[in-house]
């Protein structure tokens, strides 16, 4: 059998009887109970709420921080802050090898 | 017969219809939605029926692609008309549609009527002889649309029945214009396949 002939003949008859364009009575009707039953995606209230859940999720990422930071014991250092930043600051200073030359 | 210059007028006089309407939905006027599902659903319709057999089936596609346009109404920029933005929401909740209700494409063709053996046998004596007009055919198209997979059905559908080019498949469906040309020689191939077994089980 001619498959390709049979292709052509079958694609034909599809073109030569298209379905109906026919609506079902009332249809427009149920489509308009059904989209005033959902309301409208407001764009702007999908961002302020996912903005809100992430504003949420940080605050308690801040909170577990906080508590963990005061529940944990301190640990104790000899010297203060300001000398340990002092310390920081000039240890690259009076290295062997240092030259401005 | 209408001159270019009318008929050109008359669509653009549609055209601001439907972005007046849009516009009035979009401000909190819902009830203006109604003369688009009104002018639209016909097109719809005929396009559904092409890819579902039931009408309940093809009812839920059309209620979806509605519920649909409307919830994304905000995003048609009104750059192309409006239907073919709605007609893109078709093709690709009928695509949806193949996709979910893809069956066990088990052989269809051992149940062949009377009249599908007979056009057939016309076909096989006078391919001429057999008509395109006859139920039979459109019987038998259906049944070997309905064993293609989805993306080769609807190529096949765009490509061959309704006659778009490749540009405008690609537009409808989303896909690129290579995937398009990809997609439709598979599902020719595909097509070859299916009538071949077809032709078995009614020969064997």
């Amino acid at each position: 059998m001619n498959l390709s002939g049979l292709h052509r003949k079958l694609i034909a008859a599809a073109r030569a009887q298209p379905p109906g364009d026919q609506v079902p009575y009332t249809f427009e009707k149920r489509v308009m109970a059904l989209v005033a039953a959902r309301p409208r995606m407001d764009a702007g209230a999908l961002w302020a709420r996912a903005l809100w859940r992430g504003a949420g999720i940080c605050v308690a990422f801040v909170l577990l921080f906080s508590a963990l930071t005061l529940l944990l014991p301190a640990k104790r250092s000899s010297s203060d802050l300001s000398q340990d930043f002092e310390k920081t600051m000039l240890s690259a200073v009076g290295q062997d090898g240092d030259s401005f030359e | 017969m209408l001159s270019v210059p009318t008929a050109f007028g008359i669509v653009k006089k549609m055209e601001r219809a439907d972005a007046e309407l849009i516009a009035a939905v979009g401000k909190g006027d819902t009830a203006s939605f109604e003369p688009l599902v009104q002018k639209y659903s016909p097109q719809l319709f005929a396009t559904a029926r092409r890819y579902a057999r039931r009408e309940s089936e093809v009812e839920d596609i059309v209620q979806e692609v509605w519920v649909k346009a409307f919830q994304k109404l905000d995003t048609f920029r009104g750059e192309a008309p409006f239907e073919h933005w709605l007609m893109r929401l078709a093709v690709r909740t009928c695509y949806d549609f193949l996709r979910r209700h893809q069956r066990n494409r088990e052989d269809m063709f051992t149940d062949l009527t009377d009249s599908e053996v007979d056009w057939l046998d016309r076909f096989v004596a006078e391919p001429d002889g057999a008509t395109e007009e006859a139920a039979a055919a459109r019987q038998l198209v259906e049944r070997v649309l309905a064993q293609l997979s989805p993306p080769a059905r609807l190529v096949i559908t765009l490509l061959e029945i309704e006659d778009r080019s490749v540009k405008e498949i690609a537009q409808l469906t989303g896909w690129s214009i290579p995937l398009v040309k990809v997609r439709a020689f598979r599902a020719r191939a595909e097509m070859r396949k299916v009538l071949a077994r077809m032709v078995r089980s009614k020969y064997l």
